[in-house]
């Protein structure tokens, strides 16, 4: 029997694609891998060890910023899912008011600005702002991390949003439910899932960030990827392999939550 | 019923856009419901009457006009202050409440005592005949029972009026129609006056006390099934109702001169110039040529319990005759013969163009 | 309109205002407004220890491109600044070409698998996306550095006794940055292909098409917004791209971002840097606009 004759097939792009696949993945199996590593170095494996574990978690400066990049994470996705929440209900579902372009350009200016230009910005602001008042706290690396964040949060749950009927709004309001009882008893909980999807991206992108938390942070204020950034200068050494590992595990862990909770969307 | 009136729209209008895009889906609507009432818009898409539907539930607000509910102005009221319920055409069930979440909603919003909301809602719950479903979440009801739902929770808060908009559009033929009985049934048994939005004519003319037929954002006429089909007053509410036939000529006291010289006998007509009748098909007789106007037979079609008969009149018009089909199934006639045709009595009626 | 509906409309669009404002009060303060005083500071004096004296100067934008020669005070073409430039452009563009002729054939296959299993091939390059870019990088440091994968891989097998240098090249942040952005260009690419209707390719074929010919004349085409969306998000960050040439490339390798770092560092040049973080904004901005342009006719020509 003849084969169908594959429309679809392209000569020589699935060869590319398993290729492509394969280099995303290697490397980082390689880097998993070499965490486990009893040995120092790639040339020498010397069996399966979780000493390079050990001497990440009992190193008070990993330990301190560990604790500060997951404060950091938490308070700018607190503060970004927060306003980004109420600027989705702001800009959907509504006639567009005067100036709304200008208010999504604003939104979505930290997905358009390279990194550097806002953290060279955010140095020079932050020094001034830090000589007047004195304040050298967390304040202004959550307060760049929120900014950064809002396009994250923001764009799963408008896209909730929009995806919601408008008509359960109108019935609840039928059925002698106030606008705030609306929002409360109706909007909010078939939001939830947009939300909690926008507040895991959030926290991912204020976990990972490098360079700006690398120009606005004061001295010893070190969070995970800026201290694995200072590590560098002694090579890439197993024990930044294991943390590398840890994060790794966590970004995998919320994505996929993530994704089983925006597929539930029929 | 009586007739006291609870629902009046004054001089309504509703325009949606702006500048030069201007649309009037409600033009200088006026309009009685009545307490108690089954009293159903209808009209095609388009002609205005989900607008004066939701400017009755409050989901809109009228640019001009005023609505009245038992004799109060609620133009501007918010939807959750008018003692009016909706069923949706979407059914518009909140996909994360239960079965009887969604019946004890408007209950609780309106503050009621835990025990009475409990209480009503298992009442509604049996009034249609959900009481197994209770606790199911309302994704895993088939579109019956989505519609039993919808029905129940906006009965539970016991509304002056429930609007209905297209509510059986989304069902099989078979449930459409067993659906129609049921809401027939729930506005007898609760005495709640029903307003009905529907595109369907078989719908309106089966439940309905009254009948609003709508076009182009006017009411066309208002009145029963009976009164809008045998005396439509113009040529729309004629054409939209059933089928008919419309013919032309000069008006006379008894009767319309047509075009082929031949005269339709319409007695009490007293019409003076260029006038339009409406014939339904089932009002024409056929008989022997020289009985009635002239006419030959175009083309026979067959219906099962009826068959349509295609006629030419001798100037060329084309009127359709409804014969009930004899059970040897043949109406003895064939193509091209010649007959005559005559009209019931009553059967033509004069329409407005 | 009734006043009743004006003010409706009134009170909804006060409500959007106001529901969108603490975002936009966040966005102002560590987003937007930072820029504004970073033009400022382009046009100041630098100082001694970093930072900047209040005076008017041009000397942060002409220094962009021109030297002034030590001894005799005239302008000259500042070769080593071009040669950054020429180096980010060059490399970025380069990029931008290799993410494609990768991304392009991974974006169709993802596309041609059965529907139930898209969303697996799609999450295995979405997990690479929201991986910490630094950790992606180090990921490749580890496997070209002397002592990483490839070498030790050669040398085992006998193929060469020396490791090769591939660390701190041009090479080396060419492949980083191919790597890291890769899922930006298969991403969109995917979502364009996603709509293309098969069925023009078996019409294309019942038309005598070869396949390189349906390839060029129809697919290409009809994706091409797609293309153009893939080749701007990885091109913008290439461009800004500051963590992969400083891993990879080393010190000397430097791309704009690490020599915009070098102003508010050694450099002691706040001025400059200021203006070069602008220039950079522009160039992206003009990136950005392009796209919107080429979007726009993408979504009029293919409904």
């Amino acid at each position: 029997m003849a084969e169908r004759f594959a429309v679809n097939r392209l000569p020589g792009f699935t060869t590319i694609a398993i290729l492509a696949f394969l280099a995303l993945y290697i490397p980082i199996i390689t880097l998993v891998f070499f965490s486990f590593n009893a040995g120092k170095t790639v040339m020498d494996f010397n069996g399966f060890s979780l000493q390079w574990y050990a001497v990440a978690w009992n190193n008070t400066a990993v330990q301190e910023a560990a604790w500060r990049s997951v404060v950091i994470a938490f308070w700018a996705t607190v503060i970004a899912t927060t306003v980004a929440t109420m600027a989705a209900l702001g800009t959907t579902r509504r006639r567009a008011f005067k100036g709304q372009t200008a208010v999504y350009v604003a939104i979505n200016q930290p997905l358009m600005v390279p990194e550097i230009v806002t953290a060279v910005a955010l140095l020079i602001v932050f020094a001034w702002v830090k000589v007047q008042t004195g304040y050298q706290g967390l304040g202004y690396l959550i307060l760049a991390h929120a900014a950064f964040c809002i396009p994250f949060a923001y764009l799963p749950i408008r896209a909730r949003l929009e995806g919601l009927d408008l008509s359960l709004e109108t019935a609840a309001a039928d059925l002698y439910a106030t606008p705030w009882r609306t929002f409360r008893r109706v909007t909010l909980p078939l939001l939830a899932p947009g939300i909690v999807a926008g507040a895991m991206l959030a926290f991912i992108t204020s976990l990972d960030d490098v360079v700006i938390t690398e120009f606005v942070k004061s001295a010893g204020q070190d969070t995970l990827p800026t201290y694995m950034l200072g590590q560098l200068r002694r090579g890439v050494t197993p024990e930044v392999n294991a943390i590398s590992t840890l994060l790794l595990g966590l970004t995998v862990v919320i994505l996929t939550a993530f994704f089983l909770l925006t597929r539930e969307r029929r | 019923m009586s007739n006291e009136v609870t629902i009046s729209a004054r001089n309504v209008v509703k325009a949606f856009g702006q500048g030069d895009a201007v649309v009037r889906a409600l033009d200088d609507v006026s309009v009685d419901i009545r307490k108690g009432e089954f009293f159903t818009l209808l009209g095609p898409s388009g002609c205005g009457k989900t607008t004066l539907l939701r400017l009755i539930a409050g989901f809109e607000m009228p640019t001009g006009g005023t609505i009245l509910l038992d004799g109060t102005d609620i133009t501007t009221l918010p939807p959750n202050r008018r003692p009016v319920n909706t069923v949706f055409q979407s059914y518009a069930l909140f996909p994360h409440l239960t079965v009887a979440q969604n019946v004890a909603f408007g209950l609780e919003m309106l503050g009621r005592p835990s025990s009475e909301v409990k209480a009503r809602t298992a009442k509604m719950l049996a009034l249609v005949k959900l009481e197994a479903l209770a606790g199911r979440r309302t994704s895993q009801l088939s579109g019956g029972q989505q519609q039993r739902v919808a029905l129940a929770r906006a009965l539970a808060p016991a509304p002056k009026v429930l609007l209905l908009d297209e509510p059986l559009s989304a069902l099989d033929l078979k449930l459409r129609q067993a659906m129609q009985i049921e809401l027939k049934r729930l506005q007898l048994e609760t005495g709640i006056t029903f307003v009905f939005v529907t595109h369907d004519q078989e719908e309106a003319l089966t439940m309905s006390d009254r009948i609003a037929v709508m076009s182009a954002g006017k009411i066309q006429q208002v009145g029963s099934a009976r009164e809008i089909y045998i005396h439509p007053r113009n040529r729309f509410v004629a054409s939209f109702i059933g089928e008919t036939n419309f013919l032309t000529g000069m008006g006379e006291a008894d009767g319309v001169l047509l075009g082929t010289g031949e005269r339709v006998p319409a007695p009490g007509l007293g019409a003076k110039g260029p006038v339009t009748v409406s014939v339904r098909p089932e009002q024409l007789r056929l008989g022997l040529p020289g009985q009635g106007l002239k006419g030959t037979v175009r083309s026979l079609v067959y219906f099962g319990t009826d068959t349509h008969c295609h006629l030419g009149l001798s100037d060329g018009t084309e009127i359709v005759a409804r014969l009930q089909s004899p059970a040897s199934g043949d109406a003895g006639l064939t193509e091209g013969q010649e007959v005559g045709i005559s009209f019931a009595e009553g059967g033509v009626q004069r329409v407005e163009d | 309109m009734s006043p009743a509906e004006e003010a409706a409309l009134r009170q909804s669009d006060r409500n959007g205002w106001l529901l969108v404002l603490p975002a936009l009060i966040v966005l102002a303060l560590a987003a937007i407004l930072p820029l504004l005083v970073m033009l400022v500071y382009s046009f100041l004096t630098p100082g001694d220890f970093g930072n900047v004296e209040w005076q008017f100067s041009w000397d942060g934008w002409v220094s962009i491109l021109f030297q002034r020669d030590i001894f005799d005070g005239t302008l000259g073409l500042a070769d080593a600044h071009l040669t950054i430039f020429w180096r980010s452009i060059w490399l970025s563009v380069v990029t931008t070409a290799l993410a494609f002729v990768v991304g392009f054939p991974t974006a169709w296959f993802i596309a041609t698998r059965p529907p139930a299993q898209r969303p697996i091939w799609l999450f295995l390059v979405t997990i690479p996306f929201w991986t910490n870019l630094l950790i992606r990088t180090f990921a490749i440091l580890e496997v070209i550095r002397s002592e990483g994968l490839i070498n030790t891989a050669l040398i085992k097998t006998g193929m060469i006794s020396e490791p090769i240098q591939m660390l701190y090249t041009d090479g080396a942040v060419l492949a980083g940055m191919a790597y890291v952005y890769l899922p930006l260009m298969v991403l969109p690419l995917y979502a364009a292909i996603d709509r293309f209707d098969m069925r023009m390719l078996e019409a294309a074929y019942d038309l005598y098409a070869s396949r390189w010919l349906a390839l060029r004349r129809v697919i290409l085409p009809i994706v091409s917004p797609g293309i153009v969306a893939g080749s701007i998000l990885v091109f913008v960050p290439s461009l800004g791209a500051y963590v992969t040439p400083r891993v990879l490339g080393g010190g000397k390798n430097m791309m704009i971002g690490n020599f915009i770092e070098l102003q508010f560092g050694q450099g002691r040049n706040w001025p400059l840097g200021a203006s070069l973080s602008m220039t950079l904004l522009v160039i992206v901005t003009v990136a950005l606009l392009f796209y919107v342009r080429a979007a726009n006719r993408g979504t009029q020509t293919h409904g």
